[in-house]
Parts: C-alpha cells; structure tokens; sequence
C-alpha cells in the first residue's frame, strides 16, 4: 500500500474535485448570493404571470380555447383530440394541478427559446462556438439531474423558480442542437441564390436559413416540452408543486392511487404538447399551400366575412 | 443586335482553390502546370488566365464539359467566388476591387443569376420568390408585387403567383426563377446551366423562350452550358473551356470554320451545322449560271450548269431558264417566256434546317437572296448534302 505502484498511479496521484467544488460552492453561497437570487427575479415574473393566466382560465373555457388552437393548427380532428385530452385531465381531477404544471414548463420553455435558439444560430454559424458548445451541452444532458439539484438549492433556494431552472438545464440542449442542425441543414443551393441576390447575413439569416430551418427548430421545441416535463417529477423534490409533486407524494405515502393519477395527468398533458407542437412544426413544413388564415377557425371567419362582403 | 460597346471585360483572371493560393499563383507565373502545382501543393487550379469581353446585348455562351471551370468562371463574375487574381470590368468598375457594400449594390442591381437547380424558396409563394430580389434590395411590398407580377407575366406564369414552387412542374419552376432574375431589371443576366436540369422538349421551348424575350429587351446574358446545340442555338458568341482555360472565342460559325485546336475540332464534330449556318453562309455564286439582262442579254457562260438565273441591273433576280432551252442569241422576252414557273427562293438569313425541305424539292438549284432583294448565289443539293455532312 504504502509503495508507489506504477501500474496503478491512482493510489497516490488524485485530484481532489469533490473539495474543490464544495469550497467553490461554499465560496459562491457566501458572496454571491445576492447575485443569484437577482437570477430568480426574471424567471418569477414569467412563472407567476404564465400561472396566474392559467389558473383564472375556467375550465371549460380552456378547453375550448385550446381545441381552437388545435383546430388552426392542425385542423378539427387535432381540435378534437384536444379537447379530450384537456377533457380527461379534468375528469380525473387534477385541472389545477396540471395547469401549475403547464405554467413551469410553458415558462421553462420560453427560457430555452430565449437562449437556446440564439445559441443554436450562433453554433451554426461559427464552428469554433459549435466545438465549445457541444461538450457544455453533453454534460448538461448526461450529469443525473441529482447532482446539480443540491447547488441549485444553495444557491436559489426550493420553490418553483430554481425548479424552473434545473429544468431549463435539462431541456435547452436539444433545442441548440436541432435548431444548429436546421440551419446547417440548408441547402447549399438556397443560400448560394440568397447571395446572388445581394442578401446580407441578417437577411440571409431572418429569409432563408430560419425559415427553412423550422420544422427542426420546431422538432427541437417539441423534444424540450417533452423534456420539461418529465424533469417536472424529479424537480418536485425541490418543492415544485403541480402534477410531479402529485407523482412525489404518492410514491411517498405509497398511495398508488395518487401517484397514478399524477403519472396519468402528466402523460395527458404530455400527449398534448406534443401533439400541438407536432403539428406546429408540420405547418412550418413546405408542404402547405394554404396561408395560416385560410385555414381552421379563423379561416372560417374569414370565409364567411368575404362571403357576407361579395353578397 | 448587338452593338459593338463592351459591357463587361474579364482579364487574367485566375481562381485557386486551397489554403496557399498565394503560393500556387507564384508557381503559376513561373510556369509551372496545374498538375504540377496539385502534385507539390494541394492547391486546385479552377480558373487559368481567362480573359474575354461581352459586349453589350448578346447572349455569350460560356461552354464545356464538367470540371473544365465553366460554373466556377461565372460565379467569379457576381464574386460568390473570390477571383484570385485579374479584374473583372462591368461597364468600366473594377467588381474586384469593390467593398462589400458595393458589391452587394452590384449584386442587387446589376447581375441576376438562375440556377441549375432552380433554388427557389420553399416557404414562398411563386410571387413572394419572383420578388424575392426586390425585398433583399428593400424596395416596398406593392412596388415590388406589381414588378414581380410583370416578370412573371413575361415568362407566362401571371396567373400562378399564389401557388408554392413545389405545385410547378421543372420548367414552370425554372420559368420563376428565370422571373425572379427578371424582376430585378438587371444589366446582365448570369444563367447557370438553366435548363440543364429540364426534359429536352421543355428545355427546347424554354430556350425559344428565352431567344423571344431577348428580342424583346436586349439584355446581356451570360449563358453557362455544356450542351453544344443548346450553346449554337441560343448563342450569339460563344467560349470554349477546357481544364479552366478558355480555348477559343467567337461565333459558332468562326469556331467551327477554324477551331483553335484538336480539342474544340473533336468537340464541334457531329455537330448540326444546319442548326446555325444560314443560306447565306453557304450560297455558292459559282455554281449557278448568272445571265445579266440590263436592256439586252449579256454574254454568259453555260459552262456546266443546266440553269441560268436571270438578274437586272441592280442584280435582282429575274427568273430562271433552263439553259438548255435557250441560246446566247436569244431575246430578253424569249428568255423570260422560257423561265421556270413560279420558282422557289431562299432568304440568305434563313437557317440551313429551314430550307432542307425547299432544296430537296426544287428541280433546280435553289437561289439564295439577301433581304434587300439582290441574288447572293444558289444551293444546290450537292452543295448542301456537302454541308450537312461536314463532319
């Protein structure tokens, strides 16, 4: 033991991460606490305002509302499908609970798109950011959310907002992927013609390589939600409340019965997400050929206003 | 058609593809080959010491096979290519020389381009691509609606402006991108191999149609292709690359009478030569018997002929007598009583494949006459079967 062993060095030569990153933290807790709780500040704003809209939408209400939306995106069949998901989610009872839940993802989402498309662009653009980036986001992908989920606690404290955050470090890297891989994924051909015609690299940028690049930005939105939600279970041990703090107390009291219906509630709300932004990403395609307003419930209106006007 | 002002002059202009072009240029000018320099350097060679003039409203092929530099060349012209070394002329302004801002503008106002592969904009409606040059300039949404739609109404597709480009067929496709290139009123017209990727029944009427809206406007068009009939057709001059040189320059007809070397000679053999020489090219004055009947009949010669052709003073012609019906001392009414009825003729700037059937049907020599009236000579059968296979 006490001899130097060349064929196993690491008896002797280590280096101790573990204390670095806890003198780190400590060292981060004492002085900088302010700054992180300032990081709260934004991230409450959009949380209470998201849930506060939600929560004083009445049911029924809401469940038209967004099968309308379904309708002009997808059409009535999508309409009605959601309208029976949002249907069941009350039925089993957990309507409030699922609109909390909605909020944080809806909010956790609107973080993602805020930096991760950014950051998606600036990666395809300069391969330099995309080598730097890439290696950041594998570690935000593969480190178990139980490793960041105790400095994220020193740091913000429990509650909603550093739930919001530990899920917005889970789901952003898909976003900066595809939305990299969308732009990258232009062809060659389009962005030679752009040029021809004299387009600057904002024009180039907000003409040709973002609208291209939808449909797997939007593939990109759709794997966030998906992510956001599953994260919502593991975040309620940080005092997350809605549907995954449901899931946490069954399994606590083993009372099955609750934890399913919150597993249940949160597969529904899940379903429909990802139904909705399925179908969104599908309407970026180039396959379409109806302009937005020509199609679902607006274009109703829109159809019986131009007949009202030609009578 | 065309006049004789250069509107666009390239000199010396190379293009080197690689992380050394400075290194390979100095090979260049020691003389050493792009063989060569690829073997010592890595360096490609995609563009050697191209020097040429448009002028202005031809329509100026740039032609070869693949690899021998023809798409690159073009691209060197609008700069999606940086040129090396060499200046490029448009109307007196150095483009190599300009900043970006200004090469945008060049770009914006001067030189359209149309692709092989059409490139339009998937997420646009055809109108929204045929303007698509016009809002990159900035010019507003009604203006530029209202001149999208006139281009689109030059190329036949004004009534398809709220359809997608994936609802047309390839020509249609190519008929928007050709309007796109249009509606920014360009001074030239840079064409990648535009109808390359077209059936040949549809790149035959796309090509009529561009040869018609020529007519109309006058444009400069840069033509690239590696279809030679297609070059001949549409092409006013017309230049031969090879390995990235340019070979020769000149009309179809100064290529084929004299190509430069062994290369341009094989690469114009078996081609259609009735495709773009003109009767006049080929009227043979000697073959056919002229007699002169300012007032009274001259002196003629028979020699082997068996048709005399009868012209006046101003060297119109007349009639045609069989020679062997009239004599020397015949009258100037004896002969015309002779002549053959209702003769055919041939205008000189008819193309040779227009005139096939009128030669083959004659019993006589058919004779070729300019616009203006005067006789330029006759076609025989001989002489056009001699033409025809010329390869």
């Amino acid at each position: 033991m006490s001899e130097f062993n060349l064929l196993d060095p690491f008896q002797f030569l280590t280096i101790p991460l573990g204390d670095w990153v806890e003198s780190i933290l400590n060292y981060l807790v004492q002085n900088f606490r302010e700054f992180f709780r300032a990081i709260r500040w934004p991230i409450d704003q959009v949380l209470e305002f998201s849930e506060a809209i939600l929560q004083s939408i009445p049911p029924l209400i809401g469940i038209i509302l967004s099968s309308l939306l379904g309708w002009q995106l997808a059409g009535k069949k999508m309409g009605v499908f959601c309208a029976i998901t949002l249907f069941s989610l009350g039925l089993i009872g957990v309507w409030s609970e699922s609109m909390t839940t909605l909020s944080l993802v809806l909010t956790s989402l609107f973080f993602c798109v805020v930096f991760g498309v950014p950051l998606g662009i600036l990666s395809a653009r300069s391969d330099r950011v995309e080598r730097i980036v890439r290696p950041l986001l594998d570690a935000m992908q593969t480190l178990p959310a139980f490793v960041y989920l105790v400095p994220v606690v020193m740091l913000f404290g429990i509650g909603n907002v550093p739930g919001v955050l530990v899920t917005i470090i889970f789901a952003l890297p898909p976003l900066v992927r595809l939305t990299n891989l969308g732009i990258r994924q232009v062809p060659e051909d389009k962005i030679e013609a752009a040029r021809a015609f004299g387009c600057t690299p904002k024009q180039m940028l907000m003409k040709v390589q973002l609208p291209l690049a939808m449909p797997t930005i939007m593939a990109g939105v759709n794997q966030t939600l998906m992510l956001s939600l599953s994260m919502v279970v593991i975040a309620s041990m940080i005092s997350v409340g809605g549907l995954g703090q449901m899931v946490l107390r069954g399994i606590g009291r083993l009372d099955m019965g609750l934890a399913t219906v919150g597993g249940a509630g949160l597969v529904l709300l899940a379903i429909f997400l990802d139904r909705l932004t399925q179908a969104m990403g599908e309407r970026s395609d180039t396959s379409n050929t109806l302009h937005w307003y020509e199609t679902g419930p607006v274009g109703f209106f829109v159809r019986g206003y131009r007949s009202m006007q030609t009578r | 058609m065309t006049d004789s002002t250069n509107i666009l002059s390239i000199r010396n202009v190379y293009k080197v593809f690689g992380d050394q072009p400075d290194t390979a240029m100095q090979m260049l000018r020691n003389g050493e080959s792009k063989d060569q320099i690829f073997d010592k350097t890595g360096q490609t060679v995609g563009v050697f010491d191209a020097s040429f003039t448009v002028k202005k409203g031809e329509i100026f092929v740039i032609m070869g096979l693949s690899g021998s530099g023809k798409s690159t060349m073009v691209r060197l012209l609008n700069r999606l290519i940086e040129p090396t070394a060499g200046t490029i002329e448009l109307n007196g302004k150095d483009i190599t020389a300009l900043g970006d801002a200004d090469l945008l503008d060049v770009r914006r106002k001067e030189m359209s381009m149309v692709f092989q592969s059409f490139a339009l904009m998937p997420h646009m409606s055809v109108m929204e691509n045929a303007a698509f040059g016009l809002e990159i300039s900035g010019i507003e949404r009604h203006e530029r609606e209202r001149r999208a739609l006139e281009a689109l109404e030059q190329v036949g597709l004004g009534e398809h402006g709220s359809s997608f480009p994936h609802q047309l067929s390839g020509g249609m496709q190519q008929r928007v991108g050709l309007a796109r290139a249009l509606a920014n009123d360009p001074t030239i017209l840079l064409m990648d191999e535009a109808f390359s990727a077209l059936d040949p029944l549809i790149r035959y009427e796309m090509q009529g149609e561009l040869i018609r809206l020529q007519k109309e406007q006058e444009r400069t068009i840069i033509f690239i292709s590696h279809d030679l009939d297609e070059a001949i057709r549409i092409g006013d001059r017309i230049a031969i690359m090879e390995g990235g040189r340019i070979i020769q320059v000149g009309t179809p007809k100064e290529i084929m009478s004299n190509p430069a070397d062994e290369y341009v000679e094989t690469f114009f053999k078996g081609v259609d030569v009735s495709k773009f020489l003109k009767a006049g090219d080929i009227a043979c004055k000697e073959s056919g018997c002229t007699i002169r009947i300012n007032g009274a009949v001259q002196p003629f010669d028979p020699a082997n002929s068996q048709f005399g052709y009868l012209l006046d003073g101003q060297d119109k012609l007349q009639g045609i007598v069989p020679l062997n019906e009239v004599d020397a001392s015949d009258s100037v009414d004896a002969l015309l009583s002779r002549q053959v009825k209702q003769h055919q003729s041939i205008y000189s700037d008819d193309m040779i494949k227009d005139v096939i059937k009128k030669v083959a049907n004659a019993s006589y020599p058919v004779p070729v006459i300019a616009r203006n009236g005067r006789f330029c000579g006759v076609i025989s059968k001989d002489l056009l079967l001699q033409t025809m296979s010329h390869s």
